[in-house]
């Protein structure tokens, strides 16, 4: 059974279709890439997966469940986390607290423990902090578990953000340029990251990026969009050459040097 | 039970207070004038610990708040001035009918409004504001006990100072434990970005809605014990100005500061009643132009507020949690 699958997707703004016939298919296990020009609608895609936009029309289909229309918060909770492209992390709230706001589906004590700090509010805040503390540590963050995230440095930030949507306990992971504004040798740490949080936790990935040395690194299949439409799948290598995609983005009569 | 000792601190701390305002007492040196303007402070902190919960930890925006105190001592006062008699257990059960009214009527308000995000609940709560006070101004048409625009008098005086510090260091603890458990973070992640904790799982309009109803509940709980501790009441006390005393307290404490909120509710009073000795009659006509003053300079010096989302570690001791395991592998992620 795949774990995510897209079928006819489509969204209009006004007259604009963002996305137009969109079809994914992202079985159990598998990086993909989707790739396209600024425009495309990859975001928009991402948007309408998590439930952020309602589609106009088409189905999302999450562990063979159809999952078109819900609220996110719905969504996340049935194993879809993301990161933004813009990260939008809790600023004003310290590291650690950005990560167990996460965990907060996942706590098994109600209002009543909480007012009055019974033995299972204890227990229950300890786990949680224990494996948000955990997931610091595999992302190289315990160290800052206490600062203000908005006080963080750039790619910390990025860590961070992928390090709160691990607290969820996600099945599908979708990053969103994770690697947006980052030097060489920082894209080729996250690549490394990308894929040890993979196979530690168990999770398939579909990921936005622009930077092709990435993508082409990671990915076993990418998907390019144009225009709110798939114009190509394939291998990176595929991909590579495949003159659609040459076009979309350098444009009619483009070659491979 | 797992009591760490930093957290004996805050009974302590509240203890010696206690001892030394009854010391003073004793002593002859609280008037009862100022005991009168103490007693007000304590009842303040109640309802402004209120507005932090909506606005400071969870940040919706509320322009109503004295509406829930009025509706609170309305209640409270009025029930307990036809059936009680004087009798404690009574007096009680109506300061619960008026917290109470205060969350339904919250929650009424709340759940349509709160669907919504940006700052529709401060558009919704300052008319829900002006409503009440109208009603309040003619309540008498419809029950004549309650006395309109000429005010409410005749409920039992049976708030004394034990009892308002006792239930203000209730409703500080309990505040204090929803703030710090995963409610709270789900409150304060709402608070930085709405959009992110949607999409992070958490069911925003839920806890949003959570908080505005237990921040009204705190006003009318601060309001039904006001109308057991000042004879009269009046429709006057409950109006716009009133909300903007709540509103002045949180942002000049520091929005997503506790210990802020407190310290500045009780001193806010003070200040209240220094200026009303300094300029006497007219300070009713400076309200105004003083509230615009304080806020603009607060602005201007200290934006994020006198605390500034800090907390005194006596009010917040840490968790007696155990130090988490450092069994798993790490990953150099970029940038580190």
């Amino acid at each position: 059974m795949p774990v995510l699958e897209v079928s006819g997707l489509s969204k209009s703004f006004g007259g604009l279709k963002a996305v137009n016939d969109f079809n994914l298919t992202v079985e159990e296990g598998e990086i993909v890439g989707l790739i396209g020009p600024n425009g495309a609608g990859k975001t928009t895609v991402f948007n309408l997966i998590t439930g952020l936009y309602k589609p106009t029309s088409g189905q999302i289909t999450f562990l063979g469940e159809n999952i078109t229309g819900l609220p996110p918060f719905l969504i996340a909770q049935r194993g879809i986390a993301r990161t933004f492209q813009n990260i939008r992390l809790f600023k004003g709230n310290t590291v650690l607290d950005n990560v167990r706001a996460v965990s907060h589906p996942t706590i098994k004590y109600n209002l009543f423990d909480a007012f009055l700090r019974t033995p299972r509010f204890y227990r229950e805040e300890e786990r949680v902090t224990r494996e948000a503390m955990d997931l610091l540590e595999a992302l190289n963050l315990a160290g800052k578990a206490h600062e203000k995230a908005g006080n963080l440095a750039y790619g910390e930030q990025r860590r961070l953000e992928i390090a709160r949507a691990l607290a969820a306990h996600p099945r599908l992971l979708l990053l969103d340029e994770p690697a947006a504004g980052m030097n060489p040798a920082e894209v080729r740490r996250m690549v490394e990251l990308i894929r040890a949080i993979k196979d530690k936790f168990k999770l398939t990935i579909l990921l936005i990026e622009h930077q092709m040395g990435m993508v082409m690194n990671l990915c076993e299949r990418v998907v390019v969009m144009d225009f709110g439409q798939v114009i190509a799948t394939g291998t990176p290598a595929e991909i590579r050459h495949n003159p659609l995609v040459l076009e979309a983005y350098l444009g009619k009569g483009a070659t491979v040097a | 039970m797992k009591v760490s000792r930093q957290a004996l601190w805050l009974p302590i701390g509240a203890l010696a207070f206690y001892a030394a305002i009854k010391l003073l007492q004793f002593g002859g040196m609280i008037s009862k004038y100022w005991q009168l303007v103490l007693d007000q402070g304590l009842i303040m902190v109640i309802g402004a610990l209120g507005l932090s919960i909506i606005y400071g930890f969870t940040g919706q925006f509320s322009l109503g708040h004295a509406a829930f105190y009025g509706l609170g001592a309305y209640t409270a006062g009025a029930l307990d001035k036809l059936y009680g008699q004087g009798n404690p257990a009574f007096f009680l059960l109506s300061l619960l009918a008026g917290t109470l009214l205060a969350g339904i009527v919250a929650m009424l308000i709340g759940l349509p409004v709160l669907r919504l995000r940006s700052d529709y609940l401060g558009i919704a709560t300052l008319g829900f504001g002006i409503i009440i006070k109208v009603g309040l101004d003619n309540s008498n048409k419809l029950i004549p006990m309650l006395g309109g625009a000429t005010g409410m008098s005749g409920t039992p005086q049976l708030a004394k100072f034990d009892l308002i510090f006792l239930l203000t260091f209730i409703c500080i603890i309990l505040v204090r434990n929803f703030i710090f458990s995963t409610y709270g973070r789900a409150c304060t992640s709402i608070r930085e970005d709405e959009i992110a904790a949607d999409v992070m799982g958490i069911n925003t309009t839920r806890y949003k809605s959570m908080a505005f109803i237990l921040g009204c509940s705190l006003a009318g709980l601060a309001g039904g014990i006001y109308a057991h501790r000042y004879p009269f009441l009046h429709p006057s006390n409950f109006d716009f100005l009133k909300s903007f005393d709540f509103l002045l307290i949180v942002v000049l404490g520091g929005l997503g500061s506790m210990t802020g909120t407190i310290i500045t509710a009780i001193a806010w009073v003070f200040l209240l009643e220094g200026l009303r000795f300094v300029l006497g009659q007219s300070f009713i006509d400076w309200r105004g132009v003083i509230y615009a003053l304080i806020l603009i300079v607060t602005i201007i010096l200290r934006p994020q507020g006198i605390f500034g989302g800090k907390e005194l570690s006596i009010l917040v001791p840490k968790l007696p949690l155990k130090a988490p395991g450092k069994e798993q592998q790490t990953y150099a992620g970029p940038g580190s």
